[in-house]
């Protein structure tokens, strides 16, 4: 469905992607040791004797990662493997200290599920399904430093051993929109179900690209996969200059080297790793110290019952009560906005209303202010009662946003701002009458053109009589009242 | 299974244990006749056996996810050949 | 007054708390043996003063009129692929030396918890591989015994676990620890005429015992008779939260549930264990534990385990498959040995601190288990062992319709000269062949002394067992024992 193309000098090219994401699951404790996972710790302090692969040390596995990465699997519609084992991916490297890391290869907790992806954000229902082909949990490396010494490297095995699940699409993207759209999508998903905090600049979200490209319809290229790209953007642009390499070299009569390739943000470009010939002899066997992983149907039950609505869930609610499909995607898009949103409902809000203003009043206070929903000056408690102020009459959209601003500053309620500051519109037909009246005596000239024909002066009896009331006018009362006395 | 000496090096450099040309020399016909012993596994008829998985039944326990471990640092670090500023040191990476 | 290191485990523990010595004096007797004992190799690091500390203690609950603990007052050495805190530990090989680690393995705690006391750490064969204590980077164990024949030839104490049957056999303690992958226990205690027991897989904790083959490595006691052995594993076993595939089950009282009365219990006795060529004494000496045991009111059966030739094999793709993994640590990066050439990288640091740092017969198995494991050869090796395994597990399950608890011999000879088969690594594989079996099956398993050949050394009987059923293997072995009436014991040359 996707028409991104690549235009060689030979001709068109497709570009197909797959991406393996490895998500750091939320945990107190990693996934087979008692140390924490905390980030930013002093180098090896959150380092157990398991982690440090110290003589005779043994794993035992984490309930609360495999609890999350069964929740992941149950929020993208997959199967749960209720049997899985974890293998053994022998290497040796200097931020693995049991010469092995204990993932799954062979039975993977979580087999086959989907994503459903918008790439085109102005065009919300023109989505696209994206496999998954299995989600399994691993074990992370340590942290190598190899700039501050001259000749050594620094080895931190504080990440040695936290628990990472390792989500496999299948190769179904055909470009970098859809891509970068299905990385935030399981971005929201884990974040909704609370299994991932999504924070790419921690770390906690990466994912290896795997790109080739072929003339549309053919069988699939040679992949090359470009390792630990760490942002939605980064990811666009490695496949880009990764599709664009890869056609360069075919139409220049070579051939695409299945291989490793780590990607530079600097310049936005990939580069080859130099890799030894044996590097992919993994070695891969059942490991010996862990028994088979078995789920009972409590255990699946629990996972089950405690997951949230998820975004596509909760986007068709929205939708159904009359917001429309921009705004439903515009605030379930990230978790926290969601659960705002749910709050300001829950409160009492009318959801179109309550879009509506969410959309362009909070989000335009928020993005001067520079702040995240999560830190908005203004609860959703606060906001549905300025909401119902209007929704009853007390306010009118321009008293409302004067009542928000205020409510901004000085974090007040907005019935006590009404009150203190005597905002409280007026429906009091005598008072208008009155002004009207006065209106109409100081502005003979206007009236005499109105009176002509000239309709188009409806609109300035109505700003004058407003601005001589001070904004506080029921302004459907004003309509009303200003046509009777124009006759 | 015959063993050649490139596949013993091959071999030896998979499991990162280095090894003089004497050595693979010594180690090829030992190493064949070892596997060409261990060979005679092939012959089992083994259709529809599930290799074993646990020896004594058993299944897998599941721990609480709690901080119980860490903070160790100068523990870990007393056996390493060599340590600064609170790394484990290696010699340089290039990658 | 008697040697006090002629006593065994329960005697020094009931005249400890019988008062009739202290537990000092048994400390001091049994260092005082072992410091003149270096001609055996035995012990690689010696702690008389743990020995003491335990032995003052065990003195002192006595005197407060304490309950005294389980092995209050008992020395006994440790295998040094046991992890000791602040105590070297080894594993007997170069690319460990020095290490000295910063925790107590379970195994070992669990016995200082129970009042023994330590006399130091016993040599091996280097990380456990091996069957002749021939592997160690410190040495050989030389075994106490010597042939009657006059020769002189120092001979294998068997292996692994060969300081602790050298050292229990030369009365240099009265129980060890012992590590048992594919008979490391009960093929020494064979060869020295003492006592070992291995476990059900899962018995004791493996936290902090430096592994060789996971799914295989049992740790057991070593002492002189059977009832020794009983009350040792009582307090080296039990449920560990540390290691994912203990058991969860509470320790039977192994010592208090002893009985040699065999009425009712079925003995089997595998025709496949009848291997070509066993020497005509091994088979004379089955022959009459079966009628010791028929003596003691089992009914004897035949029973088939159709697999057992093919548990060598299988076992030599498993354990050093598990092995090139487990050993993977051993890198030079965070403790033990480096060996950094002049411009080497990281990777040539590995290779060469590893090429230094691991014996002749770990490389080889290293190699072996990588070779078995590479790509294309992952089915037709590991996978085929490991559905093997199962058949074998299945003969065993099959033979328990028939019969409570299996005899056979433990080895296939007397113990051999050192430097005797060391040439010929199958042939020293061979020497496992009735005791891997049951390996593979994780099932208890124990060697008592039987008689001596004709060269006046000693030979084992071996009894398996149920899963779980260390006490009809106990049970069988007390049989025996009361029967045998094995009192040899080696003249004292070292
Ligand atoms: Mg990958
Ligand atoms: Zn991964």
């Amino acid at each position: 469905m996707s028409d991104y193309r690549i235009q060689g000098a030979t001709g068109e090219w497709e570009v197909v992607i797959g991406l393996e994401v490895h998500a750091q699951v939320t945990s107190n404790a990693k996934l087979f040791s008692g140390a924490a996972t905390a980030f930013g710790a002093e180098p090896n302090t959150q380092v157990s004797l398991v982690d440090a692969a110290m003589p005779g040390m043994l794993p035992v596995p984490n309930r609360e990662c495999i609890r999350q990465a069964v929740r992941t699997g149950m929020a993208i519609g997959a199967e749960i493997n209720r049997w899985s084992r974890f293998d053994r991916k022998n290497y040796f490297y200097a931020d693995l200290p049991q010469g092995y890391q204990i993932s799954q290869l062979y039975h993977p907790l979580v087999g086959e599920g989907s994503v459903e992806v918008a790439p085109d954000e102005k065009n919300p229902d023109a989505t696209k399904v994206i496999g998954v082909e299995r989600i399994h949990v691993e074990q992370d490396a340590g942290k190598l430093m190899h700039d501050q010494h001259p000749t050594r490297s620094y080895v931190d095995l504080n990440r040695s051993g936290v628990a990472l699940m390792e989500i496999v699409s299948r190769p179904d993207m055909r470009s970098p929109a859809e891509a970068g759209a299905y990385l935030r999508k399981l971005r929201a998903i884990l974040r909704y179900v609370g299994s991932c905090d999504g924070n790419m600049e921690e770390g906690s979200m990466r994912a290896d690209v795997n790109v080739s490209v072929r003339r549309p319809g053919d069988e699939f290229g040679t992949r090359t996969e470009t390792k630990n790209v760490n942002s939605v953007r980064f990811v666009m642009q490695a496949i880009e200059h990764e599709a664009n390499r890869q056609v360069d070299v075919l139409e220049a009569g070579g051939k695409i080297v299945q291989e490793t390739r780590l990607f530079n943000p600097d310049t936005g470009t990939t580069r080859s790793m130099r890799s030894k010939e044996d590097a992919h002899d993994y070695r891969y066997f059942p490991d010996p110290d862990l028994l088979p992983l078995e789920l009972d149907e409590a255990f699946l039950d629990d996972c089950r019952a405690s997951l949230p609505e998820l975004p596509d869930a909760k986007r068709k609610r929205y939708e159904d009560a009359g917001i429309t499909p921009y705004n439903a995607g515009v605030l379930t898009a990230e978790v926290e906005t969601a659960r705002w949103f749910d709050t300001l409902l829950s409160a009492g809000a009318a959801p179109v209303q309550a879009s509506n203003w969410v959309a362009s009043e909070l989000f335009g206070a928020l993005n001067r202010l520079g702040k995240g929903i999560e830190e908005s000056p203004v609860g959703p408690e606060q906001a549905a009662e300025l909401l119902a102020l209007v929704a009853d009459g007390t306010l009118s959209g321009s008293l409302a946003k004067q009542v928000f601003e205020i409510m901004l500053d000085t974090g007040k309620a907005p019935g006590a701002i009404v009150e203190e500051r005597g905002l409280k519109q007026t429906s009091d037909t005598g008072a208008i009458e009155a002004v009207i009246a006065d209106v109409l005596a100081k502005n003979p000239g206007q009236l005499e053109q109105y009176r002509g024909g000239k309709v188009a002066l409806f609109g300035f009896f109505v700003g004058q009589t407003m601005k001589a009331m001070g904004g506080k006018a029921n302004p459907a009362v004003v309509n009303d009242l200003l046509k009777k006395a124009l006759g | 299974m015959s063993v050649d000496t490139k596949t013993v090096k091959k071999v030896a450099s998979l499991a990162r244990i280095a090894i003089s040309d004497d050595d693979a020399e010594r180690l090829a016909p030992e190493l064949s006749q070892i596997l060409g012993w261990i060979e005679q596994l092939g012959e089992v008829d083994t259709s529809g056996v599930e290799p074993m998985t646990a020896v004594i039944p058993n299944s897998l326990r599941l721990r609480d996810d709690v901080v119980t471990d860490g903070g160790i640092r100068d523990a870990l670090m007393i056996n390493a050949p060599q340590a600064e500023h609170g790394f484990f040191t290696v010699p340089k990476v290039i990658e | 007054m008697t040697d006090l290191t002629d006593l065994g485990i329960k005697q020094i523990r009931d005249g400890v708390r019988a008062g009739s010595f202290s537990a000092v004096d048994v400390a001091d007797a049994f260092t005082a043996k072992v410091s003149r004992a270096k001609a055996l190799n035995a012990f690689l690091v010696e702690t008389p003063e743990h020995a003491l500390a335990a032995a003052r203690a065990a003195d002192a609950a006595r005197a407060a009129g304490e309950t005294l603990k389980p092995l209050a007052g008992v020395p006994i050495g440790m295998k040094d692929l046991f992890c000791t805190n602040g105590v070297t530990t080894t594993a007997a090989s170069s690319i460990l030396g020095g290490f000295t680690p910063p925790y107590e393995s379970t195994v070992s705690q669990n016995l200082w918890d129970a009042g023994a006391g330590m006399l130091g750490k016993l040599n091996m064969d280097q990380f456990a591989m091996g069957s002749s204590n021939e592997t160690s980077a410190f040495g050989n164990v030389i075994s106490p015994w010597r042939r009657a024949d006059g020769s002189n030839a120092p001979l294998a104490p068997g292996g692994s676990s060969g300081g602790s049957s050298a050292a229990v056999a030369a009365r240099l303690c009265p129980g060890a620890t012992g590590t048992d992958t594919g008979g490391s226990i009960r093929q020494p205690a064979a060869f020295t005429g003492i006592s070992g027991i291995k476990p059900t897989y899962g018995r004791c904790s493996r936290w902090g015992t430096i592994a060789f083959a996971s799914s295989l490595d049992q740790a057991g006691p070593m002492a002189r008779d059977v009832t020794d052995c009983a009350i040792m594993l009582e307090a080296m076993a039990g449920f560990d939260k540390k290691d994912a595939t203990s058991l969860q089950l509470d320790v039977p009282g192994w010592e208090r549930g002893l009985s040699s009365d065999l009425k009712g219990k079925r003995v089997g006795i595998p025709k496949e264990y009848r291997v070509d060529n066993m020497p005509a004494e091994i088979e004379a000496l089955w022959q009459q534990g079966i009628d010791w045991l028929r003596d003691a009111g089992a009914e004897i059966v035949e029973v088939s385990l159709p697999h057992t030739k093919y548990a060598l094999p299988a076992y030599y793709i498993i354990a050093p498959a598990e092995a090139s993994s487990n050993l993977a640590r051993y890198d030079g990066v965070r403790y033990g040995l480096r060996d950094l050439p002049d411009g080497a990288g990281l990777q040539d640091m590995y290779a060469a601190t590893r090429a230094d740092g691991f014996g002749t017969e770990v490389k080889r198995r290293i190699m072996i288990g990588t070779y078995v494991l590479s790509a294309g050869f992952y089915d037709a090796y590991y996978t085929q062992a490991q559905k093997v395994r199962t058949l074998i597990a299945r003969d065993f399950e099959r033979a328990w319709a028939s019969c409570d608890v299996l005899l056979t011999p433990t080895a296939p000879s007397a113990a051999f000269a050192l430097g005797e088969k060391s040439a010929d690594p199958i042939a020293m594989y061979l020497n496992d062949v009735f005791t891997v079996p049951s390996s593979l099956a994780g099932l208890p398993a124990m060697s008592v002394p039987g008689g001596l050949d004709a060269n006046g050394l000693p030979l084992g009987l071996q009894i398996i067992g149920r899963s779980l059923d260390e006490q009809g293997v106990l049970n069988a072995g007390l049989a025996i024992e009361e029967r045998a009436g094995f009192a040899a014991r080696p003249e004292a040359w070292w």
